[in-house]
């Protein structure tokens, strides 16, 4: 490795002007650091289901062709789940990007080597799988550089593209985020709405007119019930 | 036979016609489709699968409908929690030899209760060729069932498509996870010629 990034600061920073976009973590640090990044309901947090972040994402962005949907992982999830990559290249979706948080380790698990650290280009296997665009990056301008055009890309939605941006932050013990695991605990224990509650969330006009955390008691699953608005009613009867 | 022209009354088109067999047996991917069109299942998701060819080729040709082929079966579980996330409905047509392939993925459903409809084509079974289909087949519907999947069988064509017209209205309905087994018997039998 011959550059670092903070990990915390670069997600932070490729976040930072996200708009609308809807967001898909992988499990384990990705996870905390998105939510550290600022908690939304226009987050989905994966906190297992290991390997399915991207496949996730691709759903998501089939069901939503008109927003940006960002996937941010780890490269072990990724490495998990490397087929996808192949079945996302294929599908070519226009408004589907995926940020690997790469430290070449299993830091949730303890720091074990990852193939990624033992000369397995995850960039070059998305390039294979017809990623148009699929980079490394691993300084702060690159970072900036390549956060704009994350979001920028598909807004325009001119073209058809996709990036694969791999950070590769520095092998800091990993961080935990009690603070927002906490939060996102409470989301999970919150009753289930009642009918009447989804149809008047259901008439809001754009997540992001809303505060962050304007939703916090949102029953599981939190992001569905937020993504609901932009769908006609009848898609959940 | 005059006993067959007895139950036909004309030749006529415009006369009703009397089948000496249900049609649906001879097309229960159609009537299975359309149970999915009805339930307004927009993404597909599959591995390549004989016993579910016909219906694959049916949802690719819908302009209305996203068949998405996958690598493997765990990807469409995935692909489908996001599709719900994104307000769209979902139908993961697998092989039983594929539900093995699902079963960690199969939290997100389970902790989130999002909704799954998969359509399984059973091996393994009735008059398998194939010795190592067998282990799956045999754990296919209490692997899923032990994965918080709700599984139900068809054994005969007429049986299908109703039976996957419950499995959707119960997974959207109550946001949980439902199978539906199609019996090997209903398939046809893979043979080493083919």
């Amino acid at each position: 490795m011959t550059a670092s990034l903070d990990r915390r600061a670069a997600t932070a920073r490729m976040l930072r002007d996200r708009g609308d976009a809807l967001v898909v973590t992988g499990l384990g640090n990705p996870t905390y650091d998105v939510a550290a990044a600022g908690d939304t309901a226009l987050n989905f947090y994966l906190w297992a289901a290991m390997g399915g972040a991207a496949m996730a994402g691709l759903g998501l962005a089939l069901a939503q062709p008109h927003r940006r949907v960002l996937v941010v992982t780890g490269d072990g999830e990724m490495l998990m789940g490397l087929g996808s990559l192949a079945t996302i290249g294929a599908e070519q979706p226009s408004n589907l990007g995926i940020v690997v948080l790469d430290n070449e380790h299993y830091g949730e698990t303890g720091m074990q080597p990852a193939h990624t650290g033992r000369g397995v280009d995850l960039a070059g296997i998305a390039a294979a799988t017809g990623f148009k665009l699929a980079v490394t990056v691993r300084t702060e301008a690159e970072v900036q550089s390549l956060a704009a055009q994350l979001f920028t890309v598909c807004r325009a939605a001119l073209r058809r593209r996709q990036g694969l941006h791999i950070a590769e932050p520095d092998l800091a013990p990993r961080a935990t985020a009690p603070t927002s695991a906490a939060a996102f605990a409470k989301h999970c224990s919150a009753p289930t709405p009642t009918a009447g509650e989804k149809a008047r969330r259901g008439s809001s006009a754009r997540p992001s007119d809303a505060s962050p955390n304007s939703d916090c008691r949102l029953a599981k699953p939190a992001l569905e019930l937020r993504l609901l608005r932009h769908v006609p009613s009848s898609h959940h009867s | 036979m005059s006993g067959a022209d007895s139950i036909t009354p004309s030749r006529d088109a415009s006369a009703p016609m009397i089948e000496s067999a249900p049609v649906m047996s001879a097309s229960w991917p159609a009537h299975v489709f359309h149970e999915l069109q009805t339930a307004r299942v927009v993404q597909v998701a599959y591995v390549p699968d004989a016993g579910h060819g016909e219906l694959i080729d049916l949802c690719h040709a819908d302009t209305a409908m996203r068949a998405v082929s996958l690598t493997t079966e765990e990807e469409g579980v995935a692909m489908l929690a996001g599709a719900w996330l994104g307000g769209q409905r979902g139908a993961l047509l697998l092989q039983s030899s594929g539900v093995g392939n699902c079963i960690n993925m199969l939290a997100l459903n389970q902790e989130c209760r999002i909704p799954l409809l998969a359509l399984v084509t059973m091996r393994g079974e009735w008059g398998e060729f194939n010795p190592w289909q067998v282990p799956m087949g045999r754990s296919t519907g209490a692997a899923l069932e032990t994965a918080g999947v709700l599984a139900y069988r068809a054994d005969a064509a007429d049986d299908v498509a109703p039976t996957v017209r419950a499995a959707a209205a119960l997974a959207f309905h109550s946001s949980r996870a439902v199978a539906v087994l199609i019996g090997q018997r209903v398939i046809g039998t893979k043979s080493f010629e083919k």
